[in-house]
């Protein structure tokens, strides 16, 4: 009490301050961190746009004629004209094409079934069987749209068609194989972007208690007036901005690689992204105040790593998931913020109609953030 | 009474015990330092100095026992402590990828100082830092890197300041500055807590505390220290010390032989006996005898000796 007066003024925000700009400092100082963030999302959107081939050409085909007839020879000149088919092979029965589409041989199998011609023409609706391999999703995707255009500009020429312009006198039946979820590059995109966002947000959170436990800075900070929350928040912030950058190079070489449209509104989208960029880094920051050294954190982020990308929706559709995948795949913010990410993108989704899905983002948060700040160790005991 | 006491009392502590796993780091301790004292902490390596600063601060929670830093309940008030204290670690534990400045803002702004960014350029020019504010504190030597700790802890003025072995691997000189510093922060009424294992540190201190073993052995001044270790100590010079110091420790009543430049430091406890075993070497003239005081060093040691015999012996 002898000492000068003190020229405090204490508050919660200086400390959050405090936190904040260290981190910042330290993170722009650390080069590789700095370069991970930039380069990984960078690398595995360029990873993705060659691996997935947006304009497929010249896909192999098989032809199961079941009948001869100019309705069956007309549809396969028609698919010899455009560039996306090549005919390979001609099936004598469905076994052996549905070998070769196992084996690779063929991407698509088209079946002309018996009697076809004349259904047509009766107008019965006949069905054409067409058997994709989808595990080249898009491949198989911009194909099959393509079908039912090349097929009717080839009927159109033909006499003794019904006369009913507009619809098709034939159902295409698809068969997809190997992906059923149908992954197409619009969806690819918004889940990439929380996959990847997913992954980079825990690795940077999940080492950052750790890091201050083994390099010793914890004893001083611990002996500090300074509380878990105020430690928690000054940690996850300057990352949230890391998130948003992330999410902005994605987003942008979506648009302009893959044409992935925003129907929705950016800003919801902006909104939605900062959120989940929260829920995600303090996942990674409650794995840091549970793991006693960076390799445990890392390990424990792979673990958590694992059922996002498989029980999310990301890679297997969600409603086809058995019901205990379900409860799980609930737990994960990644499931909500692909949904709000699909529907904003993909359908142009407003805030009111993904209300349960933010609000589901929102309150993991705060549950992950409540165990994070108990979970955090004010000791060295 | 009770005010006035707690305003005179910087630290009071009784019967504290931490044991991890289950071997016992500190046994029982009690301890008073008055507000305004440069506090010695001396003890062997692995006496439990580093874990009794750390329960002191709420950094590590006592088993058993309890107290008052700066009035303030050890168990239950450590957030109120830790806004007063200034805990400076054993080990550099500050951030290395910080520059010196940014280390001393980051501090400034934990403990809400007005002016931030003044209050750590203040600092600087205080520490003789000037014009390496810039350097990362990874790159100072150890001397600076001690330097820059204590700035970081009196940055937010402390009423209580608690150092583990500041000046550990630091020059002379540089010891003697941050001595005249902590008599100098001391007069303005700071109270200190410094552990070390430097006798003349000791001797600058105006109480010391000795543990062994996790048990506080001894505490007063350095005077009291010395005069209560019941010490009869005689310094002998002569030709062979190294045989002659072996030859003195084989011989029942001398307690303790302790080389002291080119001379021998020999205790007893017991003073008849320690006559009685000198009585052949007196004789000896190739030998010249003279009676002195212990020195700190002396009582350390011979406490430390008594401590693990005992603590063996407590052993099944
Ligand atoms: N977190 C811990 N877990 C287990 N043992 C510990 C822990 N901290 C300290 N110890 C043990 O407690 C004992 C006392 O340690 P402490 O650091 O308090 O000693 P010290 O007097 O500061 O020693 P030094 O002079 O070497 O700094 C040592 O044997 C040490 O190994
Ligand atoms: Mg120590």
């Amino acid at each position: 009490m002898m000492n000068a007066p003190l020229r405090r003024r204490a508050s919660a925000f200086s400390r959050f301050a405090a936190m904040f700009v260290k981190e910042f400092i330290q993170l722009k100082r650390d080069r590789v961190t700095f370069a991970t963030m930039i380069i990984v999302p960078l690398m595995q959107l360029l990873l993705f746009g060659f691996a997935i081939n947006t304009n497929p050409r010249h896909l192999p085909t098989a032809i199961l004629l079941q009948e001869d007839s100019d309705i069956g020879r007309a549809i396969i000149g028609a698919l010899k004209n455009t560039s996306y088919f090549d005919i390979t092979r001609i099936a004598s029965t469905r076994a052996e094409f549905d070998g070769w589409i196992k084996s690779g041989d063929i991407l698509f199998g088209i079946e002309i079934p018996a009697n076809f011609a004349r259904a047509v023409r009766r107008g019965d609706n006949p069905s054409l069987l067409v058997v994709a391999d989808a595990s080249d999703p898009v491949a198989a995707g911009t194909a099959l749209g393509s079908l039912d255009g090349i097929i009717g500009t080839a009927l159109r020429g033909l006499h003794g068609l019904p006369d009913n312009s507009g619809a098709q006198p034939f159902t295409i039946v698809q068969q997809r194989r190997y992906n059923p979820a149908a992954v197409t590059s619009l969806n690819i995109v918004p889940g990439l972007l929380g996959t990847i966002l997913t992954m980079t947000m825990l690795i940077f959170t999940s080492l950052s208690v750790t890091r201050e436990l083994e390099r010793g800075t914890m004893e001083s900070l611990l002996s500090m007036p300074i509380d878990p929350l105020q430690i928690m928040l000054g940690k996850i912030t300057p990352y949230i901005v890391v998130g948003f950058v992330q999410a902005a190079i994605i987003l942008l070489a979506g648009v302009t690689i893959f044409a992935v449209p925003i129907d929705g509104s950016l800003a919801l989208l902006i909104g939605v992204t900062i959120l989940f960029v929260t829920a995600t880094l303090s996942v990674g920051y409650t794995f840091s105040t549970i793991a006693r050294n960076q390799l445990q954190a890392i390990q424990m982020s792979m673990m958590f790593f694992l059922p996002n990308i498989l029980l999310s929706g990301f890679m297997f559709p969600f409603a086809g998931m058995p019901g205990w995948a379900q409860v799980i795949g609930q737990m994960l913010p990644l499931t909500h913020y692909l949904r709000t990410v699909r529907g904003i993108m993909l359908k142009g989704a407003s805030a009111s109609d993904l209300t349960t899905e933010i609000i589901w983002v929102a309150v993991l948060t705060v549950v992950v953030m409540s165990i994070a700040v108990t979970r955090f160790r004010r000791t060295l005991d | 009474m009770e005010s006035q006491n707690d305003r005179e009392i910087a630290i009071r502590v009784e019967g504290l015990t931490k044991s991890f796993g289950d071997k016992v780091v500190v046994r029982n301790l009690s301890m008073t330092v008055k507000r305004g004292q440069i506090y010695g902490f001396l003890g062997p390596n692995g006496s439990g100095k580093t874990t009794t600063i750390r329960m002191l601060c709420g950094l590590l929670t006592p088993d058993s026992g309890q107290g008052t830093c700066l009035g303030y309940d050890i168990l239950t008030e450590a957030d109120r402590i830790k806004e007063r204290v200034g805990y400076m670690t054993q080990r550099f534990s500050l951030y290395q990828d910080l520059s010196i400045r940014e280390n001393l803002e980051f501090v400034a702004r934990i403990y809400g100082l007005e002016n931030p960014t003044q209050a750590a350029r203040d600092a600087i020019e205080r520490l003789g830092l000037k014009g390496r504010e810039n350097q990362l504190a990874s790159d100072l030597s150890g001397g600076w890197k001690q330097r820059l700790s204590l700035g970081a802890c009196i940055l937010p003025s402390p009423d209580l300041l608690l150092l583990d072995e500041p000046t550990a691997g630091v020059d002379p000189k540089a010891r003697r500055d941050f001595w005249n510093e902590i008599h100098a922060l001391a007069a303005e009424g700071l109270t200190v807590l410094v552990s070390t294992h430097y006798m003349d540190e000791a001797e600058r201190c105006h109480e010391i505390a000795y543990l062994a073993y996790g048990e506080l052995l001894t505490h007063g001044t350095v005077a009291e220290v010395i005069g209560r270790s019941g010490l009869e100590t005689w310094t002998v010079t002569g030709p062979e010390p190294h045989d002659l110091a072996l030859e003195l420790e084989s011989t029942p009543g001398v307690d303790m032989v302790a080389p002291f430049g080119t001379s021998l430091h020999v205790s007893g406890r017991d003073h008849p006996a320690l006559d009685q075993a000198l009585k052949g070497f007196k004789a000896r003239k190739d030998l010249t005898w003279e009676r002195s005081e212990p020195s700190l060093e002396d009582v350390f040691i011979d406490l430390m000796q008594r401590s693990r015999d005992n603590f063996v012996e407590a052993k099944p």
